[in-house]
């Protein structure tokens, strides 16, 4: 008897669950890939990376052409080999349909060249920024809406002439992200007149600059500063304990919160510090307080403010949302319909207009910033000047940058 | 009485011993009469026979039909990754398990092969690979590597035990910065890309089924060659040497060139290992030879364990299996999956010091309980 009520009573139980799961389950669900640094050196940019593409999807109530929206996540240590496999893992295991990814630069060539063996698959950039990814041999489903690491600098060599800065001396890491920095600062500076009289090339995570210091010129008018994290606190508090005096410009990832928070006797002498990237903090349009707001209000784990990799992938994100949008979530022909819904994204994004251009690479907006005191002591980087509408030939005519070639060590040179 | 004649004497003496002893009947072979001993088949196909059981049929036929039973992502990421790896660590196994010597260089000898075949061969790095064919690029690579191999065990040869981690530790993280600093030879940062395995008679072995057979085909002769190594006169000398040097010393052996020459031999297999991992990456930079590396190789011969060759093998399908799935382990917390990665290491070898085989072993004994085992049983267990 107990036995018959148990089944009669499990039995519509099951039956309840079918009649709730049902409309779940009629709902169609598109898988996408998303990759970023969960493990190594850039674990907590990977982790806001993650933040910024949740928050694009999370305001669009996780829906896109009318499917729901799913993220499988895949990890890689920022090392190439391990983003290509945490991509293929996601393309052919999971089966995603569309993937997002990698975070940095060299991740970004080998998943591009990837790409290429998955013609059926549409890949879209998550933060990297090496040049080389779009402009030399592109992959035609790689997707950039990002602006890199060259377009960021654009603008910033016409500032330090204009702040009678006409000869510099070059401290920066020695790998791909900044050659591209450098490129984008000397492209306009050199070819206005500026002259970059000697480049020191450090490795990454190099903590004695004793030699590089020796090395400074003593008629520089100031120093072009292109390191990150905590490369640059060492650098500056060195250089400050060995007497240096000259102002600075930096990279995109020199003058962060850290450099900011930075406690010795020259911390005067940061005032008025340029520099420039994709985005800044300070930015006063509605647009971008929405976003800090949205980002603010959806993880209370977050930052103060989203980072540069949030943005970046929150960008990236929304833009493959849109498309989806446009095409109704149709995937079907090769994605055809869909490549094209994405050739064509023009939105206005947290920081200024995403679009991309023919090689499939962001045109947008650098910010130039300079390093100011806010009334209540602290230090930050005021938006100075916007430069919209960069091209990845950083404004030059395509035949005139191809004769340059790419950011490297010795390009571009202008030391006498 | 001339010196020359007693040292003439003395040598001849002990191989009027070996000879003596060959002619013994060994007791196996009192024990088990040979079945074929009518049969006009070769030697070679009798002893196969006798030594086959149906494990060795099952797996040889497994490996043999995997790629067509599994999707390509399998077949290439988990299948072909974990035997060029297990190749790798395989050398590690042979160094470690038959020789006593725990070197962490074994990536980094596997790694300048790839570097190697990066600049002898094609890259998208024009200005620095040479382009030459792959069949003189990848014997010159695997033979420089080896011979770098053979420095790294002369070098390290004279230290013992955790000494031996540090000074092979020591040499590959030079190499590292080496690779990550030089940008003449090795590109620096960025390293190569496009470094793609050749096309051979119409196969082309960027295709999963054909790279697939190929690390198949190196990982089966690097087992078999270990096997048979341990048991030739330099393999049982090298595990003499690993249980007692004073008294192999004592014995006449050179302990020290012993040594060198198992460097020389896991120097060849990681070599080999590193052109197909190069291949399988279709590129090399840096972070193929840093410490992560060197660890990874470490973890895959400890996982496996190190008292059988096959340990290796077992160790990389396991290390590869987790990498790619580990993620999938805890839904809703996928940023934690190194979590899951950890605890399944720390699980391993905290309940068997010796690894997968040693929990293999373990079980075996148990299932064999109820059989009462003999004491020779017993006694290899």
């Amino acid at each position: 008897m107990l036995n018959k009520r148990v089944w009669a009573r499990s039995m519509l139980g099951a039956a309840a669950a079918v009649a709730l799961a049902g409309p779940a389950w009629s709902q169609e669900t598109l898988k996408i890939g998303l990759l970023a640094t969960l493990e190594g050196p850039f674990a907590v940019p990977g982790q806001d990376s993650m933040r910024g593409a949740d928050l694009a999807l999370k305001l669009k109530n996780g829906m896109a052409g009318g499917k729901k929206i799913e993220f499988v996540k895949v990890s890689s240590d920022a090392t190439p080999d391990k983003a290509v496999s945490a991509t293929r893992k996601a393309v052919e295991q999971d089966k995603v349909q569309i993937m997002i990814g990698p975070l940095s630069g060299d991740e970004g060539i080998a998943v591009k060249n990837y790409a290429k063996s998955q013609p059926n698959i549409t890949f879209i950039n998550g933060s990297s920024g090496a040049q080389a990814t779009t402009l030399s041999d592109p992959s035609p489903n790689f997707y950039r809406f990002n602006t890199e690491g060259a377009q960021w600098m654009v603008g910033l060599g016409e500032h330090a002439l204009g702040k009678g800065y006409k000869k510099m001396f070059l401290i920066s890491e020695d790998y791909g992200f900044p050659y591209s920095q450098v490129q984008g600062f000397m492209a306009s500076y050199c070819a206005k007149g500026g002259k970059v009289v000697d480049k020191a090339w450090v490795p990454l995570g190099t903590k004695d600059y004793a030699s590089v210091i020796a090395k400074i010129p003593k008629d520089v008018d100031a120093l072009l500063v292109v390191l990150g994290g905590s490369d640059a606190v060492n650098f500056l508090t060195q250089y400050e304990q060995a007497g240096g005096d000259k102002p600075m410009i930096g990279g995109s990832i020199t003058v962060d919160q850290t450099v900011l928070n930075f406690k010795g006797k020259r911390r005067e002498s940061l005032l008025g510090t340029a520099s420039a990237g994709p985005m800044a903090d300070s930015i006063d349009t509605p647009e971008w307080k929405k976003f800090v707001a949205d980002y603010k209000a959806n993880f209370k784990d977050g930052f103060p403010s989203p980072s540069l990799f949030a943005y970046l992938y929150y960008i990236n994100t929304k833009a493959t949302l849109d498309a989806l949008d446009a095409v109704k979530g149709d995937l079907s022909g090769g994605q055809k319909a869909y490549r094209e819904a994405l050739q064509k994204t023009n939105f206005k994004g947290p920081a200024g207009d995403v679009k991309i251009d023919s090689n499939r690479n962001g045109v947008g907006t650098t910010y130039i910033t300079e390093v100011t005191k806010a009334p209540d002591g602290s230090f930050y980087n005021k938006v100075v000047k916007s430069v919209p509408d960069i091209t990845q030939t950083l404004g030059l005519p395509e035949a005139e940058f191809k004769k340059m070639g790419l950011g490297s060590r010795d390009v571009p040179d202008c030391r006498k | 009485m001339s010196a020359a004649y007693w040292r003439r004497a003395m040598n001849i003496a002990p191989s009027k011993v070996a000879t003596r002893t060959l002619v013994a009947p060994s007791p196996v072979a009192q024990t088990a009469p040979d079945a074929y001993a009518h049969s006009d088949a070769p030697r070679w196909l009798k002893s196969l026979w006798t030594r086959l059981s149906a494990r060795h049929v099952l797996v040889a036929l497994f490996v043999l039909l995997y790629p067509f039973i599994a999707t390509p992502f399998f077949t290439y990421q988990v299948g072909a990754q974990a035997l060029g790896l297990g190749l790798i660590a395989l050398s590690l196994t042979f160094l470690g398990g038959y020789g006593g010597m725990v070197s962490l260089a074994q990536a980094t000898v596997a790694g300048l092969a790839g570097y190697l075949v990066a600049i002898f061969g094609s890259s998208s790095m024009a200005t620095i690979s040479l382009g030459w064919p792959w069949w003189l690029a990848v014997p010159f690579a695997v033979a420089i590597a080896t011979v770098f191999a053979t420095l790294v065990g002369w070098l390290s040869v004279r230290t013992e035990g955790i000494y031996t981690i540090m000074i092979t530790l020591a040499i590959g993280v030079a190499f590292f910065y080496l690779t990550q600093q030089n940008y003449t030879l090795f590109n620096g940062f960025q390293g190569f890309n496009q470094v793609f395995a050749p096309t051979v008679l119409e196969l082309n072995f960027r295709e999963p089924v054909p790279f697939y057979f190929l690390a198949l085909a190196c990982a089966l002769a690097g087992y078999f060659f270990v096997k048979m190594l341990v048991r030739a006169p330099f393999g049982v000398a090298l595990q003499g040497i690993r249980d007692n040097p004073r008294r192999m010393h004592a014995l006449g052996y050179h302990v020290n060139a012993h040594r060198v020459a198992a460097y020389a031999v896991a120097g060849l297999m990681a070599a080999v290992g590193g052109v197909l991992m190069v291949w399988y990456n279709s590129r090399i930079s840096p972070g193929t030879a840093n410490v992560g590396a060197m660890i990874g190789i470490l973890i895959i011969a400890v996982l496996g364990g190190m008292k059988h060759p096959i340990g290796a093998f077992i160790g990389a399908i396991t290390y590869v299996l987790l990498q790619n799935f580990a993620i999938d382990a805890i839904p809703g917390f996928r940023e934690r999956f190194n979590l899951v990665i950890g605890g399944v290491f720390l699980a391993i070898v905290l309940f068997s010091p010796d690894g997968l085989l040693g929990i293999w072993s373990k079980l075996r004994l148990h299932l064999m309980k109820g059989q009462s085992p003999t004491s020779n049983q017993r006694r290899l267990q």
